[in-house]
């Protein structure tokens, strides 16, 4: 075990830090604002940066451009209803969104989803994964001067799209789970389609990762350019590829595991230096991971119901039965204008998702709706590193570092 | 591409392969057929817009693949996703900074109405602050659906006194 | 571990109090005992991570009104949670709680966004601005007794503000949005109707006092 983190942290306060401003004043910095329209910051980010040449001196990050308020309207509406905002939180892996919040309001209900419909979480999981992932190294390849190895992983995305649609119907809002379940069960034929996409894709991956592993200037960009200790990535609260980059190999779905994670055998990649290029890895072994994870998890698909079939104040009854039981149709119309019944209480769940942990905290008082719901968003905690991590490196290697670090604004910004 | 609305005219007794048509026809021509977009991508809208520029939909066939970050060299601002109210100014100051002819595409509910957050930090539609010459809906829209957007705003931009506002500006 | 975990927390802090909680070991903590508090976690139970901070508004009237809450996840042992809760102090209208970013640097983010949210101070924080609305937003939005809707103010922008003659207002509602009350199942009064959010549009709902702006 490693010896405990003690060291504490110092800051100035505002007024020590205007005098030292004034103190260093030069005036040949120079202030340079990039975003929150920027092809590199991946969205809405805007980084107030103070250069001296071409070396930054001071990055502050902007965030909040994307706030649009989902935790005021998750306190407005149904544990059902904000399903389809947690789609949009990341939105690169809605499945593995709608799964976390899925179960932490499971948590909160006391409630234990059959294993059929975990199986099906954790495809979608993994498969969410993978898409996230694909796009990550993308905008990253992309970011550093490799425009080809975007339109391969679109490509393979569309893929998974396709897949996506013919389970959920569109084709990533898909809005999958339900407290107690998820939509429908899958489709006939499906997981064979499934098990197809990831025999073709793993071919492909590797020739999608030699575009970039070996390559000279992908290499040169990235290679000890924004290494991140451990201690710094703790502290700072970084999770997902970032953290295991920085060689701590904390993985929920191993540590704590949620959704018969348990039964699936795959491996935690973590890299040994914590720079941009060990990131890049990391990403790259975990979706080899997710196939494995996906192949075990199709094998070994059990059979049952995919929904909580004890849950009647949860999970609305099936369709047929309620167009002709009386009983089923008010149980439907409770369900619709109350919202799921939940016992008052508070849960902290967290899962871990493509850019790191996702926790809900959801404060219950009883009834249909929550009280408070909190989204803990890896995004916004990987990003709070950047005030320390862009410092005394060049704009160029910014860029690299904002691309490895794989973040989502949207679930950033909430 | 050649059609109805270009107005060609082929005369013989000219020698030397020359073409006669009206202005509109020709400066709307080039324009429709070169519309570079400037991708304001800003939520999850963003992600169909890569995904029509990718090989499966490949918008350049209707020759809008040149995604220009820089307001100056753009045609068409396509705003993908939610504009809040911390974000409308600056959309609009990139607004302001292309140059004319310029036009607008609204992807998705959100950047059309503001879809489903109705909430205390979002745009309710982003023709609050510029103008909108093509909504489209959706959450997100298909790709098929923004390509067919900008058809409609091809035809829109074929239908426009080109020449006169040339010479009037 | 939980149960030795349990009586070596509450020995060296006599002050906690058993928080009820339906997943991890929780506690209520006052004031002056939270960095202390969160310090031991850190470095004698291996609580590595600050993985959330966020507060809960009681609303209006309620005694204590803002509790901050704390979720430490140690990676090493068994990825376990605890969970600490601290009433702020202070009046009503400026809680005020401890800043641990001297513990977490992580923590600077977090508390930025729960002064932003519900207009808490954190005492010893470096750097306490808004961090998901703008500078010179006049209100909390996560208060509860902020509208959904919003409020009507001025944009980020004056000269685009002038501009498109645009401003922030409340976002139309059309009789939404549908909320069923929460609390205990009452089938009569748990019938979902329209939040009365008329109040939004420049008037202010009866019986409710109007909306302060935040003092600068």
């Amino acid at each position: 075990m490693r010896t405990p983190m003690a060291t504490d942290y110092s800051f100035p306060d505002n007024a020590a830090r205007a005098a030292a401003a004034a103190d260093e004043f030069q005036p040949e910095k120079m202030s340079l604002s990039m975003g929150p329209s920027h092809p590199s910051t991946h969205g809405v980010l805007r980084l107030q940066m103070e250069l001296d040449g071409e070396t930054v001196t001071k990055a502050d990050p902007v965030v909040g451009y994307l706030h649009r308020g989902d935790e005021k309207i998750a306190e407005n509406m149904t544990y059902n209803q904000f399903v389809p905002y947690t789609d949009r939180l990341d939105y690169l892996a809605p499945l593995a969104n709608n799964m976390a919040y899925a179960i932490a309001v499971e948590r909160l209900a006391g409630l234990e989803v059959p294993p059929r419909c975990q199986a099906i979480r954790v495809i979608t999981a993994e498969m969410a994964r993978i898409s996230s992932h694909l796009m990550g190294l993308g905008a990253f390849g992309l970011d550093v001067g490799a425009w080809t190895v975007l339109l391969y992983t679109l490509e393979e995305r569309e893929k998974l799209y396709k897949l996506f649609e013919e389970l959920t119907g569109a084709r990533f809002t898909t809005s999958y789970t339900r407290i107690g379940g998820v939509t429908r069960d899958v489709p006939e034929g499906w997981l064979g389609r499934v098990n197809a996409f990831c025999d073709q894709f793993l071919p492909i991956l590797e020739e999608i990762l030699r575009l970039l592993t070996r390559n000279k200037i992908f290499m040169d960009r990235t290679v000890d350019v924004g290494v991140i200790s451990k201690t710094d990535a703790l502290a700072y609260g970084l999770t997902g590829p970032n953290l295991r980059g920085s060689g701590v190999a904390l993985d929920l779905r191993k540590d704590k595991p949620y959704s018969g994670y348990e039964q699936y055998e795959f491996d935690v990649p973590v890299g040994t230096t914590g720079d941009c290029y060990d990131r890049y890895l990391v990403r790259g072994e975990e979706m080899r991971q997710s196939v494995r994870i996906l192949r075990q998890a199709i094998a070994k698909f059990p059979e049952g119901p995919w929904y909580a079939t004890d849950a009647r104040r949860i999970f609305a009854p099936p369709k047929d039965k309620v167009m002709t039981s009386m009983e089923e149709l008010i149980q439907n119309f409770m369900l619709v204008t109350e919202g799921p019944q939940m016992p008052p209480g508070e849960v902290y769940f967290e899962a871990e998702n493509p850019k790191g942990i996702l926790g809900f905290y959801v404060v219950s008082k009883g009834g249909g709706v929550p009280y408070r719901l909190k989204i803990r968003s890896p995004s916004f905690c990987n990003l709070s590193i950047l005030p320390k991590a862009c410092v005394g490196i060049l704009i160029s290697d910014v860029v690299a570092i904002l691309g490895s670090l794989d973040f989502v604004m949207g679930e950033c910004d909430r | 591409m050649v059609t109805a609305n270009t107005e060609l005219g082929y005369n013989t007794k000219v020698e030397g392969g020359v073409v006669v048509s009206r202005a509109d026809a020709v400066i709307n021509w080039i324009r429709t057929n070169s519309m570079w977009p400037m991708p304001m991508g800003l939520a999850c809208c963003a992600i169909e817009l890569m995904a029509v520029g990718g090989a499966r939909f490949d918008i350049s066939r209707f020759g809008a693949e040149v995604m220009r970050f820089s307001p100056r060299q753009s045609d068409c601002m396509i705003v993908a996703g939610t504009v809040t109210y911390k974000m409308a100014p600056q959309v609009r100051r990139i607004y302001d900074q292309m140059a004319a002819p310029k036009w607008v595409i609204a992807m998705g509910a959100c950047a059309s109405s503001g879809g489903m957050y109705r909430s205390y930090a979002t745009l309710q539609g982003v023709d609050r602050i510029v103008p909108v010459d093509v909504y489209v809906s959706g959450c997100p829209p298909r790709p098929e659906a923004l390509l067919d957007a900008l058809v409609k705003l091809q035809e829109k931009v074929k239908r426009e006194p080109a020449a006169r506002r040339l010479l009037s500006a | 571990m939980s149960a030795e975990f349990v009586t070596a927390f509450k020995s060296r802090f006599p002050m906690a109090v058993d928080r009820a909680s339906a997943d991890h070991p929780a506690f209520n903590l006052p004031y002056d005992e939270v960095v202390p508090a969160l310090r031991f976690l850190r470095d004698q139970w291996g609580f590595e991570l600050l993985m959330d901070l966020t507060a809960i508004d009681g609303g209006p009237g309620t005694e204590p009104r803002f509790t901050v809450v704390y979720h430490l996840l140690a990676p090493n042992r068994g990825a376990t949670y605890v969970r600490i809760a601290a009433p702020c102090a202070g009046p009503e209208d400026e809680p005020a709680a401890p800043s641990v970013v001297g513990l977490w640097p992580g923590a600077n983010w977090h508390e930025r966004e729960c002064w932003d949210m519900f207009g808490i101070r954190f005492d010893g924080h470096p750097d306490l601005r808004r961090i998901l609305m703008w500078d010179g937003y006049p209100y909390h939005p996560l208060r509860k007794e902020f509208p959904l809707a919003g409020v009507e103010t001025d944009l980020p922008v004056a000269d685009i503000q002038e501009e498109t003659g645009t401003r922030v207002v409340a976002a139309p509602m059309a009789g939404g949005p549908f909320v069923a009350s929460t609390g205990e199942v009452n089938l009569t009064e748990a019938e979902p109707r329209a939040l009365d959010q008329s109040w939004s549009d420049r008037r202010v709902q009866p019986g409710q006092t109007p909306l302060r702006q935040v003092k600068e």
